[in-house]
């Protein structure tokens, strides 16, 4: 990988750096990415979300180059990238299991890529230094890659990649081989890492809260086509379809009759301005109340419900509930006494969102 | 969860058998080194005599120096084939590889004697190649140069260890993992610096293991010679085959093959300490 | 390499070429051997004329041959029951047992594998000579049975490595001796690598020469067989042998791969 020249100016932030132009991929007779269409802005934290088998490392991977896609094209800066090789992408790859060289010590592995372009000797032992200290991991200069924790190996896969000062960074599941209390930490330093650095990353996941946590931007993937593309809060407040809605977070799903204004839910009814039609609308669990708590939502919408289930968590439970009409519904409420028998819940208008199928 | 009694009664038989059968008889050729032979008849005198021979008489010194030749070409001339064999098999070869691998492996099974035989066949004055070479009217008589010489060892050798030499390079090059090759790329090296950088060093252990291999075996090989070699193709072996037969000095014969012993140990001692040290460097898994 | 466009797998003409220099070098010359073993003319000269069968009649009516062959049989078949004896019982050894010098009896039985032949064969022939041992098919077989243990014992002792333990203990637990559950668990689970192992064994002990150089009385094996002939001259009739051994050991060894492969996917 060469490195942008050095005259080439930094991107505004927000401004587009990477265009994935209707970009298809088939492997023999499967369709594992349908076109598709994707901008990446300059300096942005961008995670590609989706369950395995949805193409979101494919994608990643034609980025990277390690594969040609079927149709479309890629564009960086003005440059067609799909027809370049790897070696000559401005882009560089972390792996999700570190693929650190076995053969040389860290600083080795980290200044490979510099060696790979000719940087002259004291410029790359500075640049190693100063990576070294940007994942802090400067005591393990000398160290055998094999006798580091993950989170260690992690590390140097992240300064390997960044030394080279690629425009983008692709991180392919880099936290999935870490146990739950070190990928918590390491997403807080891949975070601030990126911050720090200011340079895009395009982060691969199939942990929803993850992607969550740390992007400006999810791009949510199902069987090879995108599902939405927006920020954590606007995912979450107004999921586009049945799908995201529950994928991302739980939910309730109502299904619902629209007639002259109104949405009949069965159980319950509430104004909507729509055609007449079928419709499905995500409610979240934390959206119902119980009616005796204050303070009241706006434009509230009252059902009487059956508590069948009060599952604890802590700080909130959950509750399990039967609507008059036999309908299932969950409830997320702050923890209380254990409840039980029938009681009065209410959730707002606002929060009931209508989606796709 | 194994009684002492099962574990003795297992362990016994073979290392009772091997003792007895292998440790003994080696131990044996390695006493017998140390004796001379006078008038027919195996003297236990202990001495070194036998030793200074191999090194000092210019016969066995000349033979020993050619065999040392002679194996180090068939072992670079099997890494030259053996090696980009390997390469192609592991890297290029696609959903072929499993049939191509197989293809390779086949012909070491096939006898020795075979092979030698069919080399004998071609390169004879009456043979294949001199045919083959008059029909096309490449030469006009037979090439009696290409049988019975150090050549045509070197040539039979080469053909049987290729396969020997091409195992343990495809075992290593197909143990590096496909990512490693990946980020090699992805940091920005050409094909050309992932295979210098990346793929040859991790592959040095196989190509050491099997060069030892084909090394070791030719050095001491007294068949190939006779059957193709002549009187110009013969090897140290050869010289310890007639010892114990026509020339009759068992302790000389024995003294040599100790010799070609401690060479081929202590040269796999020295690839192992290598290979180990290279390998300790790191663990592939 | 075609660096101008980015390939999941680069195409390498000079490379497929030389791969295939390579294997025409591995194949030609036994291609030409069994092509001339058809030849009437002989072995020599070219292109091969006159298709024939009558080398191979002139084989089949060989009776020195048939009587080697049967001694090779004989020989390998020893060599398997007594290879495969001590093997397994060493691979037990070596999985289960600690005991004094493992590592050397580990290197010491690995040894004839790696040694050129001629040293394990002339030691063997010494010993003999020592014990008043007449050279025999006895001898043949003993060096055979010997040099090959650490066959038996490297393909026996992966598949003991590969073996569930649970299964022993369960049938421990159940009730059975060691010695019952040695025979009810432990071997069966050791089938394929028992028959992977017998049969690259039978197939070395047959196409052995090294050793047997050595240690042969008045019996000979196949390859001996072929190996005096050879000494006076060349006849097309050892073509036609070669190429029965040649099918013969295909057949083998794809076999044995096959059962390798399995036992250790299984």
């Amino acid at each position: 990988m060469t490195t942008a020249p050095p005259t080439a100016a930094p991107l505004p932030s927000g401004a587009t750096l990477l265009e994935v132009r209707a970009v298809s991929k088939q492997f023999g007779a499967r369709q594992v990415l349908k076109t598709l269409s994707l901008e990446i802005a300059a300096g942005e934290f961008l995670t590609l979300l989706g369950e395995s088998g949805s193409g979101k490392t494919t994608l990643l991977r034609l980025i990277a180059g390690f594969e040609q896609p079927t149709a479309g094209e890629i564009w960086m800066r003005g440059t067609r990238l799909d027809i370049l090789p790897p070696y000559k992408r401005p882009v560089n790859t972390v792996f999700q299991q570190y693929a650190l060289f076995p053969h040389l010590n860290v600083s080795e592995n980290i200044a490979y890529g510099l060696r790979a372009s000719n940087t002259p000797k004291n410029e790359i032992a500075a640049r190693v230094n100063d990576a070294l200290d940007m994942v802090r991991m400067q005591e393990f200069a000398a160290a055998d890659p094999a006798r580091l924790s993950g989170g260690q190996q992690q590390r140097v896969a992240l300064a390997r990649a960044l030394v080279n000062r690629p425009e983008l960074l692709l991180l392919d599941e880099p936290l999935s081989a870490l146990d739950a209390n070190l990928r918590k930490e390491m997403q807080f330093e891949l975070k601030s890492l990126q911050r720090e650095v200011g340079i895009a990353f395009l982060f691969v996941t199939h942990d929803q809260e993850e992607a969550m946590a740390l992007s400006d931007r999810i791009a949510l993937l199902r069987d090879g086509a995108l599902e939405q593309v927006a920020s954590p809060r606007e995912i979450y407040a107004r999921p586009a379809t049945a799908y995201n809605a529950q994928f991302i977070g739980q939910t309730n799903l109502l299904r619902a009759i629209i007639r002259e204004g109104v949405a009949d839910c069965g159980s319950f009814q509430f104004p909507y301005a729509g055609k007449d039609a079928s419709a499905l609308f995500s409610l979240r669990p934390e959206a119902i109340t119980l009616a005796e708590d204050t303070p009241q939502p706006a434009d509230p919408v009252r059902f009487s419900a059956t508590i069948r289930q009060q599952i604890y968590s802590g700080a909130t439970e959950l509750l399990e509930l039967e609507t008059t009409t036999g309908a299932f519904l969950r409830a997320r409420i702050a923890s209380r006494k254990p409840l039980s028998g029938s009681h009065d819940f209410v959730f707002s208008v606002r929060d009931a969102i209508a989606v796709r199928e | 969860m194994y009684s002492r009694a099962y574990r003795f009664l297992v362990a016994l038989p073979p290392i009772l058998w091997v003792s007895l059968f292998l440790l003994l008889p080696y131990l044996l050729m390695f006493a017998h080194s140390f004796w001379t032979v006078h008038d027919g008849l195996i003297i236990h005198h202990w001495n070194l005599s036998n030793y200074a021979t191999l090194f000092q008489n210019p016969l066995y010194v000349q033979v020993l120096f050619r065999t040392v030749r002679m194996a180090a070409a068939v072992t670079i001339l099997s890494v030259l084939l053996g090696y980009p064999l390997a390469y192609f098999l592991s890297f290029r070869a696609g959903p072929r590889k499993e049939l191509l691998y197989q293809l390779v492996i086949v012909p070491l099974w096939i006898s020795y004697l075979v092979r030698g035989y069919a080399w004998k066949t071609i390169l004879g004055s009456d043979g294949v190649l001199n045919g083959f070479l008059q029909y096309l009217h490449i030469t006009h008589g037979p090439v009696s140069a290409l049988l019975y010489s150090p050549f045509a060892v070197v040539l039979m050798l080469t053909h049987i260890y290729t396969p020997f030499v091409f195992l343990p390079i495809y075992a290593s090059l197909e143990h590096i993992p496909r990512p490693l090759i990946e980020a090699s790329q992805d940091l920005g090296a050409s094909p050309r610096q992932t295979f210098f950088r990346v793929i040859l060093p991790l592959s040095i252990p196989g190509l050491l293991a099997g060069a030892t291999f084909a090394f070791v075996l030719s050095l001491g090989d007294f068949l190939a010679p006779l059957l193709v070699g002549g009187p110009s193709g013969t090897m140290i072996a050869n010289l310890v085959q007639s010892l114990f037969g026509a020339a009759y000095d068992w302790p000389l014969g024995a003294a040599i093959s100790v010799f070609i012993l401690i060479v081929t140990l202590a040269l796999l001692a020295i690839t192992q300490r290598i290979e180990m040290r290279w390998s300790k460097r790191w663990s592939l898994e | 390499m075609n660096s101008a466009t980015a390939n999941s797998k680069p195409r390498s003409p000079v490379l497929a070429a030389y791969a295939t220099i390579v294997f025409a070098f591995i194949y030609l010359p036994i291609i030409v051997l069994v092509v001339y073993s058809f030849n009437r003319d002989g072995v020599g000269g070219f292109p091969p004329r006159h298709f024939t069968f009558d080398w191979y009649r002139q084989l089949f009516a060989d009776s020195a041959i048939w009587d080697s062959v049967l001694n090779s049989l004989i020989v390998a078949a020893g060599a398997v029951a007594l290879s495969l004896t001590l093997g397994l019982l060493a691979a037990l050894a070596l999985d289960r047992a600690d005991f004094p010098g493992k590592a050397l009896f580990r290197r010491l039985v690995l040894l004839p594998l790696i040694l050129p032949g001629i040293i394990t064969g002339l030691s063997l022939l010494l010993f003999a000579v020592r014990l008043n041992l007449e050279l025999s098919l006895i001898t043949i077989l003993l060096g055979h049975g010997t040099a090959l243990i650490s066959v038996a014992t490297t393909e026996i002792f992966a598949g003991l490595q590969k073996m569930d333990r649970r299964q022993e203990e369960a049938s421990l637990d159940l009730g059975a001796t060691p010695w019952r559950t040695f025979w009810l668990v432990t071997l069966p689970n050791l089938k394929l690598s028992l028959i992977a192992a017998g049969l690259l064994i039978f197939t070395l002990s047959m196409d052995e020469i090294a050793v047997t150089f050595f240690l042969y009385g008045r019996e000979y094996t196949l390859p001996l067989e072929i190996w005096g002939r050879l000494r006076r001259g060349i006849t097309p009739e050892i073509n036609a042998i070669s190429t029965l051994i040649l099918v013969a050991s295909i057949i083998l060894i794809t076999v044995w791969y096959h059962l390798r492969t399995r036992s250790l996917r299984s």
